[in-house]
C-alpha cells in the first residue's frame, strides 16, 4: 500500500481504503499531546479513514459562494468593565493540584 | 403513600411539600431508598450526594415551614457529572478527572440551588459528552431501566435513566448533537435542548462550544418547564449567553394548537428507520390534526450531510477545549522527566478510546492543509443546513421528526464500530448546527416495550411553543407513562 502525505484532493497515490497513513496519525498525535501505542495508531489508522471517507461526501456539495458558519449565537460579544469579579481563594484553587510546592504548581525541570 | 414519593411529578411534589401533606426530606429519602434499590441494577450514578442532599432537603423544610418556598424548593434533581458543584466530585466520567472538586458553582447549579432543589447525585455519562449510549464512561455502563440489555442513549444516559427509574424527579443534562433527546426518546422521558444560549454554560466541561447547550430531563412536558426556567437567562459569566427575558414556560401549556402548522421533513422518513417507529410517529401527527394543527410536508435537503459536518466541527472544538488538561494544574498527572512527557503520557492515561478518537479527528481536520478541505468545508455546510430551517420555518410553526430511527439498542452492538455510534443521532444533530431548541417526548412503545421518541424542533427562542405543542400530545392521554421495570 502506498501512503502519501499530500493535501487532500491529490489523494492519487492513497488507497481508498486508507486515508490518512500511519506517518499521519503520528504527527497528529504529536499535536494533539497523545502518546500512541503500536495499537492505538493502528486502531485509529483505520477508524479515522473510514470516518474521513464518510466525510468526504461533503464534497458532493458545491460551496464555493457559501460562507461559512462559526457560531450561531446572538451577534455581538458583550463588552464590559475590565474588573475583577471573582477573588479567587488560592488555597481553593491549589487544591486539586496533583503535585504543588507551597502556593506553586510544581513541573518537571525545564530548563537544565 | 411515602413509599411512592419519589414517582410524583415536580408539579405534583411542588403542590404536596406545600400543602405539608409530605416533608422535603422525606421526598429526598424516598428517592435515596430507590437509589439503594435499583441503581445497583442500572448504574446511573457516579456519585449519591445522600449526606448532602439530606442537609438540602432539611434546609428546604426549614424554608416551607417559613412560607419563603422558592420555585423548586425541595425538589430532588440528578445533574450531570459535567457541572461544576462546589465541593463534590466532578468527574465527566473521565479518569482524567476521577479526584477532582472544584472550587466553584456551575451558573445553572447556583440558580438551582438559590431555588431550593435538592442534589441527589451526579449522573453516569460518555465521557466528555462523546457518545450516544453512556458506554464510553470510565465508571462504567448505565443500563436502560425498561431493559437492562439495552443501552439508556447518551450521552446524558444516567440523567434520563435516573428520571425514568424514579430515583429523582428530574434532571439535568446537555445536549451537543443529542445528548439530552436521545436519552430521553431510549428511555421514555421529556427532554428538551434549549435554543443555542439561552442558558449559561459557565462552569459547565467545555465539548464543543459552539453546539454544546444545558438542558433539563422530567416525567413530564410540564415539569421540564418548571425546569427551564429556573435554568434560563443571561449570564455575565458566559459571553454567549442571551440576555433575553425568560418566559414563564408554564403558563406557555394552553393544551390548544389549533391552528399549529407543523412541518414534517420528508428526509426524516427513509430507509432504516424501524417501521414501529415510523408507526408511532404517524400516530403521533394524526392525534395532532385531531388537536387541530395542520400539517405541511416541508423538506430539509441537506439532512444527510448533517452528521458529517458535526464530526468536523465538534471534534475540532473538542481537541481545543481538551488540550486544557495536560496534569499540571488539576486532574490526573503521569509524572516523567520532562513536561512533553508528562503531557503525552497523562493524556494518553487520562483520556478513553472515544474521547482520542475525536480529539485526533479535530486535529487532523485543523491541521496545515486540511484546514479548508475538511473545517472550513464543516462550517459551510453547517449554513447550507441552518438555511434548510429557516426556509422550513417560513411554512411552519414547528417541526416533528422522529428522534431516532431505532428505539433503544443493545449494549456493546456499536461499540467496535464507531462510525455506526455517529450514526444514532442522525435526526437529532442538524438542529444543534443550526442552535434550534429541540424536545423530545414519548410518543409509544415499539413491541418490547421500548419507548418511542417524538422531536418537536422550534424556531430559536420559541421553546414556549415546542413545550405547547409537546405538552398538548401528552395531555391526549395516548402514551402512558410507563414505570420502569426493575
Amino acid at each position: 500500500m502506498i501512503n502519501s502525505i499530500g493535501p487532500p484532493g491529490m489523494r492519487l497515490s492513497v488507497m481508498a481504503d486508507s486515508k490518512i497513513s500511519v506517518e499521519q496519525v503520528r504527527h497528529v498525535a504529536r499535536l494533539a499531546r497523545l502518546e500512541l501505542s503500536a495499537a492505538d495508531e493502528a486502531a485509529l489508522q483505520a477508524n479515522l479513514s473510514e470516518i474521513l471517507q464518510y466525510i468526504d461526501q461533503l464534497n458532493r456539495l458545491d460551496t464555493s459562494a457559501v460562507a461559512p458558519t462559526a457560531q450561531v449565537g446572538e451577534a455581538g460579544a458583550p463588552m464590559r468593565e475590565d474588573v475583577v469579579a471573582n477573588r479567587p481563594d488560592p488555597e481553593a484553587m491549589l487544591a486539586n493540584a496533583p503535585a504543588r510546592a507551597g502556593h506553586l504548581f510544581k513541573v518537571p525541570r525545564i530548563i537544565e | 403513600m411515602t413509599s411512592e414519593l419519589n414517582r410524583m411529578t415536580i408539579a405534583e411534589a411542588r403542590d404536596g411539600l406545600a400543602r405539608r401533606e409530605f416533608s422535603a426530606l422525606e421526598l429526598t429519602r424516598a428517592c435515596l431508598e430507590q437509589i439503594k434499590l435499583v441503581d445497583p441494577k442500572i448504574n446511573a450514578f457516579i456519585t449519591v450526594c445522600a449526606r448532602e442532599a439530606l442537609e438540602q432537603a432539611a434546609a428546604a423544610d426549614r424554608r416551607l415551614a417559613a412560607g419563603d418556598a422558592p420555585a423548586l424548593c425541595g425538589i430532588p434533581l440528578a445533574i450531570k457529572d459535567i457541572y461544576a458543584t462546589r465541593g463534590v466530585r466532578t468527574t465527566c466520567a473521565s479518569k482524567m478527572l476521577e479526584n477532582f472538586v472544584p472550587p466553584f458553582d456551575a451558573t445553572v447549579i447556583a440558580r438551582l440551588r438559590e431555588a431550593g432543589a435538592v442534589f441527589i447525585g451526579k449522573a453516569n455519562m460518555d465521557e466528555f459528552a462523546m457518545g450516544s449510549s453512556t458506554e464510553n464512561s470510565a465508571f462504567g455502563v448505565t443500563r436502560n431501566p425498561h431493559n437492562v440489555e439495552r443501552v439508556p442513549g447518551g450521552s446524558s444516559g444516567g440523567s434520563a435513566a435516573a428520571v425514568a427509574a424514579d430515583e429523582c424527579l428530574g434532571a439535568l443534562g446537555t445536549d451537543t448533537g443529542g445528548s439530552i433527546r436521545l436519552p430521553a426518546a431510549f428511555c421514555g422521558v421529556a427532554g428538551i435542548k434549549p435554543t443555542y444560549s439561552r442558558v449559561s454554560r459557565y462552569g459547565v466541561i467545555a465539548y464543543a462550544s459552539s453546539l454544546d447547550q444545558v438542558g433539563p430531563f422530567a416525567k413530564t412536558v410540564r415539569d421540564a418547564a418548571i425546569l427551564l426556567r429556573t435554568l434560563a437567562g443571561h449570564d455575565p459569566h458566559d459571553s454567549t449567553c442571551s440576555a433575553r427575558p425568560v418566559p414563564d414556560y408554564e403558563s406557555a401549556l394552553t393544551g390548544d394548537v389549533r391552528g399549529m402548522r407543523i412541518g414534517v421533513p420528508k428526509e426524516y422518513f427513509v430507509a432504516g428507520m424501524e417501521p414501529q417507529v415510523e408507526t408511532a410517529i404517524r400516530d403521533a401527527l394524526a392525534s395532532y390534526e385531531r388537536l387541530g394543527a395542520k400539517l405541511v410536508e416541508i423538506s430539509l435537503p441537506h439532512t444527510e450531510y448533517a452528521i458529517a459536518a458535526y464530526y468536523i466541527v465538534a471534534t475540532a472544538e473538542a481537541s481545543a477545549n481538551l488540550a486544557r488538561y495536560d496534569g499540571i494544574r488539576y486532574g490526573l498527572r503521569v509524572d516523567a522527566d520532562n513536561t512533553g512527557e508528562l503531557y503525552n503520557r497523562t493524556r494518553a492515561a487520562g483520556f478513553g478510546a472515544e474521547v482520542k478518537r475525536r480529539i485526533m479527528l479535530g486535529t487532523f481536520v485543523l491541521s496545515a492543509g486540511y484546514y479548508d478541505a475538511y473545517y472550513l468545508k464543516g462550517q459551510k455546510v453547517r449554513t447550507l443546513i441552518r438555511g434548510d430551517f429557516d426556509r422550513a420555518f417560513e411554512r411552519c410553526d414547528v417541526i416533528a421528526t422522529p428522534v431516532a430511527p431505532t428505539t433503544a439498542f443493545k449494549i456493546g452492538e456499536k461499540m467496535a464500530d464507531p462510525l455506526q455510534m455517529y450514526l444514532s443521532d442522525i435526526f437529532t444533530i442538524s438542529v444543534n448546527l443550526a442552535g434550534l431548541p429541540g424536545l423530545s417526548i414519548p410518543c409509544g412503545f415499539d413491541r418490547d416495550g421500548l419507548p418511542i421518541g417524538l422531536q418537536l424542533i422550534g424556531e430559536p427562542f420559541a421553546e414556549e411553543t415546542i413545550l405547547r405543542a409537546g405538552d398538548a400530545f401528552e395531555r391526549t392521554g395516548a402514551v402512558k407513562r410507563r414505570a420502569a421495570i426493575l
